[in-house]
C-alpha cells in the first residue's frame, strides 16, 4: 500500500533523509520511530504529497506521490505534527469544510461529520471554537479531520502527543480499530504505545533507516538471550557460581551489591531455554530462600536504545577513522 | 464545488472576525468625510453659479465636480486599505501551518486561489455597495449622470480587482502578514506614481510609463469615459498578478 524507494530529501546543504526504502502492506499498522530530527516528519510530508522528494520514489495506494499527487491525496488522511487547524472556526463547521474539500457529497456530509466526531470522541465540543479547545481536544479534532472520507491510508505524525493517559488509551483503541481495512503509518516517541498498536516498525536515525520489521523479530535479533531476574537470600559468590553451572545459562550478572545478605542477579540464557525451574531446584537443594524469580520481557524500548547506541558507536568510529589521515598529514 | 467551499470559509473568516467590520467602517467613514466636504464645496459653487446664471451662466456638472474628485479620493483610501484585506489570505495559512493540510486535500491550487480571491472580492463589493449612498443622496439635490457614474464604478471595480490580485500574490510569498501588506502597498504605489515619473521622463519613455500608471487609467473611468484600453490595462495586470500567485503556490510543490 505504501512503497518507498531510495527516498532522499535535501534542504539546501542539509540532508534530511537519504536512501530511505520501506513498504507497508495493506491493512497493516506500522510505527515510524526515531529520535527528534531523524527525518520522520520529512518522510511523512513526502508521503502526504506536501513536499517533493529530491530523489527516489514513493507510491501510495499504487500512485506516485509526485505524478499522481491528486489520486494519492484522495486516498489519504494526514495529521501533521503540530496539528494545524483553523482556530477561528467551530469544530463541526470545520469538519464540514474538510469533508467538502475531500469531495464528500453534500447529502452525505452531515452523516460523515457526525460519524468522525463520534469516533474521535469530540461530539461534545462540536459547537465550540477550536481556539478555545484544550490540546487534547485539538489533537482529536486533527485526527477527526484525517478520518473524514474514510481514507484507505492514514499518515499520522505523533497522533497521541499532548494527550493524557486516558485519552491516549482511547486514541490507541481508535487506531487499533482501523487495522484491517486501513493502512496506517504513525510516528511517535512513546515506545510502549508502538508495541501495543503496531505490528511492525521502521526505525530511522540521522535520516537513514537502521532497522525494520515485525517487533518480535527485531527483539529476537537484537536480544538473542532471554533474561531472568533472581533474588536469593544467600552468599552472593556461591549463588553466582552455582547458577553458572546450570546448562543453558550464558551469563550471570550481579545487580548493585547490597549489604543485607541478599544477592540480586540477572541471568541470561539461550532463547527458548527456560532455566527458572533449574534455579528453583538449585535454591531448594542448598536451602537458600528464593525471594524472587522473574522473567524479564525485552521491550522495543531496549531494542531502540541498543540500535541507537550502536549507531553512535559506529559514527564515533567513522569520525575517528576520518581523523587519522588528517593527523598524519 | 471546492472553490465554493474555500470561498465560504474565507468569507466566514472575514465576517466572524472584526476584519470586515473595521475595514468597512473606516472606509465608509473616510469616504463619507470626503463626500460631505466635496458636496459642500459643490453646493457653494452652484449657488454662485445660480446667481451668475441670471446673467447667462450654465449648470455645474456633477460628474466633474463631485464624482470625479470623490472617486479619486476613494482610490487613495483603497490603496491604503486593500493590502490589509488580502494580507492574511495565504500568509496566515503558512504561518499557522494549515497550508500543509489544505494542500494535501484533493483540491487544485487554482481552486484555492480563486476561492480566496472571490471571498476578498466579495468584501470589496460590499464596501462599494456602501458608497452607493453618496450618489443616492446627491440625486436628491442635483442631476446625476447615471451612465458616467456607472463608468466610474466599473473603474473602481476593475481597480479593486487589481489591488486584490496583487495582494493575494504578495500574501502567497511570505508567512508574515506585515511583509505581505508592505509588499502589496509597494507594488501598488509604484504603479500609482509611475505617472508622475513619466512627466519628467518625457518622450516615448514617458508615454510608455504613463500607460503603466493606475492613476491615468482610473481617472478616465472617473471622468465617465469607458475605453477598452483602460479596461484591458486592469484586466491584464489582474490576470498577471493572479498567475504569479498561482506560480508561487505551485512552486512549493516542485522545489520544497
Amino acid at each position: 500500500m505504501i512503497e518507498v524507494q531510495n527516498l532522499t530529501k535535501h534542504y539546501g546543504s542539509l540532508t534530511a533523509i537519504r536512501d530511505v526504502s520501506f513498504t507497508v502492506a495493506p491493512g497493516e499498522i506500522v510505527g515510524f520511530l526515531g529520535p527528534n530530527g531523524a527525518g520522520k516528519s520529512t518522510t511523512m510530508r513526502i508521503l502526504a504529497c506536501f513536499l517533493p522528494a529530491s530523489s527516489g520514489t514513493a507510491r501510495v495506494a499504487g500512485f506516485d506521490v509526485f505524478r499522481g499527487s491528486m489520486e494519492v491525496r484522495k486516498r489519504i488522511g494526514y495529521l501533521p505534527e503540530n496539528v494545524p487547524l483553523y482556530t477561528d472556526m467551530r469544530v463541526a463547521p470545520y469538519l464540514d469544510f474538510v469533508a467538502e474539500m475531500k469531495g464528500v457529497a453534500r447529502s452525505a456530509r452531515k452523516k460523515v461529520v457526525a460519524d468522525v466526531m463520534d469516533r474521535a470522541l469530540i461530539a461534545d465540543v462540536q459547537s465550540r471554537l477550536i481556539r478555545n479547545l484544550s490540546k487534547g481536544y485539538r489533537q482529536r479534532v486533527g485526527l477527526a479531520q484525517a478520518l473524514v472520507g474514510d481514507p484507505a491510508v492514514l499518515i499520522l505524525d505523533e497522533p497521541t502527543i499532548g494527550l493524557d493517559p486516558a485519552q491516549i488509551a482511547e486514541i490507541r483503541n481508535l487506531i487499533k480499530s482501523l487495522a484491517g481495512d486501513h493502512t496506517v503509518i504513525l510516528s511517535t516517541h512513546i515506545l510502549p504505545e508502538v508495541s501495543m498498536v503496531c505490528g511492525s516498525v521502521v526505525i530511522i536515525n540521522r535520516g537513514a533507516i537502521v532497522a525494520q520489521g515485525p517487533i518480535d523479530r527485531l527483539v529476537e535479533q537484537f536480544f538473542p538471550t532471554s533474561r531472568i531476574e533472581v533474588e536469593v537470600a544467600a552468599p552472593r559468590g556461591a549463588v553466582r557460581d552455582a547458577m553458572k553451572t546450570i546448562p543453558g545459562v550464558v551469563r550471570v550478572e550481579e545487580r548493585a551489591a547490597s549489604h543485607d545478605g541478599i544477592g540480586r542477579f540477572v541471568v541470561e540464557s539461550a532463547r527458548g531455554h527456560d532455566v527458572r525451574g533449574e534455579i528453583f531446584q538449585m535454591a531448594a537443594q542448598q536451602k537458600w530462600a528464593l525471594l524472587e524469580l522473574r522473567r524479564v520481557g525485552m521491550t522495543l524500548e531496549e531494542v531502540f536504545i541498543r540500535i541507537l547506541a550502536g549507531e553512535e558507536r559506529e559514527a564515533a568510529a567513522t569520525t575517528a577513522a576520518d581523523a587519522v589521515p588528517e593527523e598524519a598529514s | 464545488m471546492k472553490i465554493w467551499a474555500i470561498y465560504k470559509k474565507e468569507l466566514r473568516l472575514y465576517f466572524t472576525s472584526p476584519v470586515a467590520y473595521i475595514v468597512l467602517t473606516i472606509f465608509l467613514l473616510i469616504a463619507g468625510l470626503f463626500f460631505s466636504a466635496i458636496f459642500q464645496g459643490f453646493a457653494r459653487a452652484s449657488m454662485q453659479m445660480a446667481l451668475q446664471q441670471q446673467m447667462g451662466g450654465r449648470d455645474l456638472n456633477v460628474t466633474d465636480n463631485v464624482i470625479r474628485p470623490l472617486f479619486g479620493n476613494m482610490s487613495v483610501i483603497l490603496l491604503l486599505l486593500m493590502p490589509l484585506v488580502t494580507m492574511r489570505l495565504f500568509a496566515e495559512e503558512r504561518r499557522s501551518g494549515t497550508m500543509e493540510l489544505l494542500l494535501t486535500y484533493p483540491v487544485r491550487d487554482g481552486a484555492v486561489l480563486v476561492g480566496k480571491y472571490l471571498a476578498a472580492f466579495t468584501l470589496y463589493a460590499v464596501m462599494l455597495v456602501g458608497t452607493l449612498a453618496y450618489p443616492a443622496m446627491l440625486a436628491a439635490f442635483a442631476r446625476v449622470e447615471w451612465p458616467s457614474l456607472a463608468a466610474g464604478y466599473i473603474g473602481l471595480v476593475l481597480m479593486g480587482a487589481l489591488f486584490l490580485a496583487v495582494g493575494l500574490f504578495a500574501s502567497s510569498l511570505t508567512e508574515n502578514q506585515i511583509v505581505a501588506a508592505v509588499v502589496t502597498f509597494g507594488i501598488l504605489l509604484v504603479l500609482w506614481i509611475v505617472g508622475w515619473v513619466a512627466d519628467f521622463a518625457g518622450g516615448a519613455a514617458g508615454t510608455a510609463l504613463t500607460h503603466l500608471s493606475i492613476l491615468e487609467h482610473n481617472d478616465a473611468f472617473a471622468k465617465g469615459v469607458l475605453d477598452t484600453k483602460d479596461i484591458i490595462y486592469f484586466v491584464d495586470l489582474t490576470l498577471l498578478a493572479l498567475f504569479l500567485a498561482f506560480r508561487a503556490l505551485e512552486s512549493r510543490r516542485w522545489s520544497g
